[in-house]
């Protein structure tokens, strides 16, 4: 202990370390910050995870788009603690996306992003996309068919940009196909250039905390004064702030350590996610679906009225990234106090809202053909004649089960059918499969005749049992 | 510890323009390579190929199947991502008829049903006739054809880059 405390004065006289980290450790924060103040630093203790779990899976994965999936099952299935590591930084990166919007969300109900501290906000923002981007280059980095579809979907998405989006496009794919360049690119970018930048800002982003102070809990009798706050600030902490570390920071420390646990408990009860078949562009049975964080504005994208894609996906991010970033540059005075502040908390709950809805209808994905439907089961039909049972066999045969439900068999792209001849006659039944609708292919020239009538008469039994013909 | 300030002669003018410009000729040194080797996708010449699919008796007319070829621009190391796929069709009339596996809408792969005659995405539910024209759902354009020809008794496609539509 006392040889550990001489090397300890030998090295700080040296390095004058104890006066530069001391001061830092030790600034005066305000009281009373409490519990809502620890998402911020529960978002440094996920990346950090994923720095070292980053790390350590680096050193097994190889990045070639040849052996990638190899590697990651390896690592999976064969490598000591592979399973687990992967999971740690699967479930890391999903703790990073959520506490990431806990941040964001406690940081605009306490206007913590006012007077003085802008920037703060501003370069909390470009974080909050980078995170975005290692959410989205990991999954791909997966190099399952998953990977490789998702990467083709995020350069039809970038094709949509006006005049240079053939060339973003290019650049995502790292040529002309999804191949060998592909995956190298998607790589170095996720291993090196975006946490590079993520080290900076982050730097940037404490830095300025130190600069400012974090901000006091907010009070609707004190409203903010850009002409007189950093005085009043000043006088506050001199009269009533306590040091950073142990006071406020003990709390971090609870819930990082939380955090931690529940990452490497997620990871060790549920695992990281399966990988889906290779990444062989020409196995055609696919399913491409972003993770959870992501899920939602694969909803967004599936139920868009046609033509006005372009709009949306070039547009919506452009606006909604300016808004956040100018948030803090048009209202960066008055009141703090989410109690004054009636509109920030509605958009709180209306993005909230929204964005859960988008959540569930991107999980059932009702907008997806139910490939997997089997034909209806003979107690389902329940076919009186022969034809009927023909008409049922053709409503699967002929892909309408993949949209239609009846009974709770088949897909929810298209109304469900299982009381059908309640709304429709059979001459209605007809139009409607030959000349098809909004979302519904024509049938015409698909069926012969007198497959049509089957198909019409196992459908005009769909009615509730026992009701008139 | 107030130092007195530097006077800012014409030596010192001359030597902190020296340095800056010094400084910026060697950082274009170094990142327009760099910028220009990220970049380099954007100058590469398209690569198209002729790919032989098959024989031409080996398919049906009036029938859809998947057939598989390699990337126009493939590397060694691309391994199974190094191919690609497309939908050919044989007309009634013994014509040919190649898709793109894309859907238009955002590139998802769409499944040939036969029976119902029709090409199913899997993402967001885009569905096209067996002539590859929009039937239902988001997609904005008909499927993306690749030239075919007849070549030696075998079916040849133009494989090139991946349709950004």
């Amino acid at each position: 202990m006392r040889l550990l405390r001489t090397i300890w004065e030998w090295f700080d006289a040296r390095t004058d370390a104890s006066k530069v980290i001391g001061p830092i450790l030790k600034h005066p924060a305000p009281p009373r910050t409490g519990w809502m103040y620890v998402f911020g630093s529960a978002t440094l203790f996920a990346f950090l995870i994923q720095v070292f779990t980053g790390i350590a899976l680096a050193t097994a994965y190889v990045s070639s788009a040849g052996q990638a999936y190899q590697s990651l099952h390896w690592i999976t299935s064969h490598a000591f603690l592979g399973h687990l590591l992967r999971g740690m930084h699967y479930f890391g990166a999903s703790a990073m996306v959520l506490l990431v919007g806990l941040h964001m969300i406690r940081t605009f109900l306490t206007g913590s992003y006012k007077f003085p501290r802008e920037l703060n906000w501003v370069v909390g923002v470009m974080l909050l996309g980078f995170t975005i981007l290692m959410g989205f280059t990991g999954q791909l980095l997966r190099w399952d068919q998953n990977g490789v579809w998702s990467t083709i979907v995020a350069a039809e998405q970038a094709g949509r940009v006006p005049i240079v989006g053939r060339w973003l496009a290019r650049l995502i794919l790292g040529g002309q196909t999804v191949g060998g360049a592909t995956l190298s690119r998607f790589f170095a970018f996720h291993v090196f250039f975006i946490p590079a930048l993520i080290f900076g800002m982050l730097g940037l982003h404490l830095a300025l905390v130190l600069r400012h102070g974090i901000s006091e809990p907010p009070d609707a009798r004190r409203p903010v004064d850009p002409k007189t706050y950093r005085a009043w600030y000043e006088r506050m902490l001199h009269r009533e702030g306590v040091p950073f570390w142990p006071d406020a920071a003990w709390r971090d420390v609870v819930f990082g350590t939380l955090v931690v646990a529940s990452v490497v408990f997620l990871a060790w009860r549920f695992g990281p996610p399966e990988l889906t078949s290779p990444p062989d562009p020409t196995i055609i049975h696919a399913d491409p679906r972003p993770d959870w964080y992501l899920l939602w504005y694969f909803a967004v994208l599936a139920q868009l009225p046609h033509g006005t894609e372009t709009y949306v996906i070039v547009g919506a991010p452009l606006i909604a990234g300016i808004c956040l970033l100018i948030l803090p540059l048009v209202f960066n005075r008055g009141q703090r106090a989410p109690s004054r502040r009636p509109w920030a908390v509605a958009s709180i709950i209306i993005i909230v809202t929204a964005v859960g809805v988008l959540w569930r209808q991107g999980d059932k994905s009702p907008w997806s053909p139910a490939f997997g439907a089997q034909p209806l089961s003979a107690a389902v039909v329940h076919a009186d004649t022969p034809q009927v049972a023909q008409g049922a066999q053709l409503f699967h045969a002929k892909g309408c089960e993949y949209c239609h439900s009846i009974s709770g068999h088949g897909g929810h792209r298209g109304p469900d059918l299982t009381l059908v001849a309640e709304r429709l006659n059979p001459r209605q039944i007809t139009l409607r499969i030959l000349n098809g609708g909004y979302n519904m292919p024509a049938f015409a020239s698909s069926l012969k005749p007198q497959e049509l009538n089957a198909l019409v008469a196992f459908l005009n039994t769909r009615k509730i049992a026992g009701s008139a013909e | 510890m107030d130092e007195p300030p530097v006077p800012l002669t014409e030596r010192r003018k001359l030597l902190a323009a020296l340095s800056i410009g010094l400084g910026g000729i060697g950082a274009a040194l170094i990142g327009v390579p760099v910028i220009g080797f990220l970049l380099a996708p954007l100058f590469q010449s398209v690569a198209r190929r002729w790919r032989a699919v098959g024989a031409v008796d080996s398919f049906a007319k009036g029938q859809t199947v998947e057939v598989r070829f390699e990337d126009a621009s493939s590397v060694p190391w691309a391994g199974v991502t190094g191919q690609t796929a497309a939908w050919l069709r044989c007309r009634p009339d013994g014509g040919f008829v190649a898709f793109a596996v894309n859907c238009t809408h955002l590139g998802c792969p769409v499944r040939w049903l036969q029976d119902a005659e029709l090409f199913m995405c899997p993402c967001h539910g885009g569905v096209y006739y067996k002539d590859g024209t929009v039937a239902a759902g988001p997609p904005p354009r008909p499927l993306i054809e690749y030239p075919v020809r007849v070549r030696a008794d075998q079916v040849e496609i133009l494989a090139g880059p991946t349709p950004i539509t």
